[in-house]
């Protein structure tokens, strides 16, 4: 029986905890944390209870901060965080994700690090690196940044990585070998002879299907995909929505064929949820058909987007959505986004949002 | 013997560090690591790389600008200072 929600934010000024019970009705909100440094992302790990928050502050440079306490207090390293000496140094941490008791965090400029000491040291997962088509990987307006690690959840040598903006690899060899895994989505910014590169795209964010680790979703910047083989072939799913742009993607943790976006109104135009009116997008079969859900979120004068990472879900049986705005806005629903309120507001601008629910 | 300061925003990243230290060193690069001695880490927090400070930290000896090789004649002052670009 769960006892404790944690909603866990990353935010240009620290990261923040939402404290609340099984029935997410009530919120106590806590930070700002990690000395108010830029946070990219903020993960739990459910096994430990420790939470780590990876970021980078422009004085200071990148680190990853650790709490055992539940936010209470807070350590930091960047222990063997760099690359090679003649090459930019990391400026930041901007995903983690923990695989067989492994921490992985990707950086920028694109990398990938792995971390057997729970983030007190680091070493360099040189093979992504070393891609053959490393040289010919150009940055998106975030920078060129690994903002998605998703490792298989059952092979610890599986994970797929995604870059902006290169897109997204695969490695089956725990990270000595890498597949670029972008066949099928497109690349409008390319000429047209050139808009289905096997590297280059500009992906937004990926996620993976519960219990189906073969079955990915990925918001790109130009449009919106699934894959059944793992991301060596991507099918459109955008028919139906309101735009082909968009950031976070969100699968349902307990059923493969529900999934989430938060499409905006293109990459020109603002970057703002369409005609001032917010949404959250569910599809109930694999992407084929969506719906808008929208009670309780603003349906006029509404100007603001979520990132590549700040949605996302909870592990409960009736699962809650979370999306946090560029604007400091934390929209949350206790019922699978049939109904929204705000659980936090006035915060700096959201990066990240994760969730961990711990056990009575 | 130098005396380094250190910028007040490094200071709760290592708590109960003080602002300021005597350390015996003979260049800015010599000082830095006397300090992450110490305080293990705080090297990775100004410089970038073993031969360079990160881009907006400031390194100052006696007034004047300076780098990780600068030569410290004992009894300097070295100020380590967050730059304005940086925040």
């Amino acid at each position: 029986m769960p006892a404790r929600v944690l909603v866990l934010l990353g935010t240009r000024k620290g990261a923040f905890i939402l404290d609340g019970t099984p029935e997410r009705r009530d919120w106590r909100l806590r930070g700002p944390f990690c000395e108010t440094w830029p946070i990219n992302h903020v993960v739990g790990d459910p096994r430990t209870g420790t939470i780590y928050a990876g970021g980078g502050n422009a004085w200071f440079g990148p680190a990853v901060w650790q709490s055992t306490d539940l936010g209470e207090t807070w350590s930091h390293s960047s222990d063997g965080l760099r690359a090679v000496e003649e090459e930019t140094p990391v400026a930041a941490v901007w995903s983690l994700a923990v695989q067989d008791g492994a921490l992985l965090a990707g950086v920028e400029p694109a990398g990938l690090f792995r971390s057997a000491d729970g983030g007190q040291s680091w070493t360099h997962v040189a093979g992504l690196r070393d891609h053959p088509s490393r040289s010919q990987w150009n940055p998106g307006a975030g920078g060129l940044i690994a903002h998605h690690v998703l490792p298989h959840p059952a092979d610890p040598a599986q994970l797929w990585v995604a870059i902006s903006a290169a897109g997204v690899f695969h490695t089956t060899d725990g990270g000595r070998s890498w597949a670029a895994r972008n066949q099928g989505t497109r690349c409008d910014y390319n000429p047209p002879e050139a808009r289905y590169p096997e590297f280059g795209q500009c992906v937004h964010s990926i996620a993976m299907a519960a219990g189906q680790p073969d079955r990915l979703y990925q918001q790109n910047h130009c449009g919106m995909y699934r894959s059944q083989d793992g991301g060596a072939g991507w099918e459109s799913m955008e028919a139906g929505l309101p735009s082909s742009f968009g950031f976070p993607v969100v699968a349902h943790p307990h059923d493969p064929d529900t999934v989430y976006l938060f499409p905006l109104n293109g990459d020109i135009a603002g970057r703002f949820v369409p005609e001032g009116r917010a949404a959250v997008w569910r599809s109930r079969d694999g992407g084929a058909h969506w719906q808008d859900l929208r009670d309780g979120l603003p349906q006029r004068d509404a100007y603001f987007g979520v990132l590549r990472q700040a949605m996302a879900a909870d592990t409960l049986d009736r699962v809650g959505i979370y999306a946090g705005t560029n604007t400091g806005i934390l929209y949350a629903s206790a019922d699978e986004g049939e109904h929204w309120q705000v659980i936090a507001q006035h915060l700096p601008p959201i990066h990240s949002v994760e969730t961990m629910v711990l056990p009575a | 013997m130098i005396l380094v300061t250190l910028p007040p925003a490094l200071l709760p990243l290592f708590p109960g560090c003080p602002g300021r230290h005597s350390v015996s060193a003979t260049t800015v690069a010599e000082a830095i690591a006397a300090l992450d001695a110490a305080w293990p880490g705080l090297g990775d927090r100004l410089c970038e790389s073993p031969g360079r400070l990160r881009r907006h930290i400031r390194a100052f000896v006696a007034g004047e600008p300076a780098d990780l090789a600068t030569a410290l004649p004992d009894g300097a002052d070295l100020f380590l200072m967050t730059a304005i670009s940086g925040g």
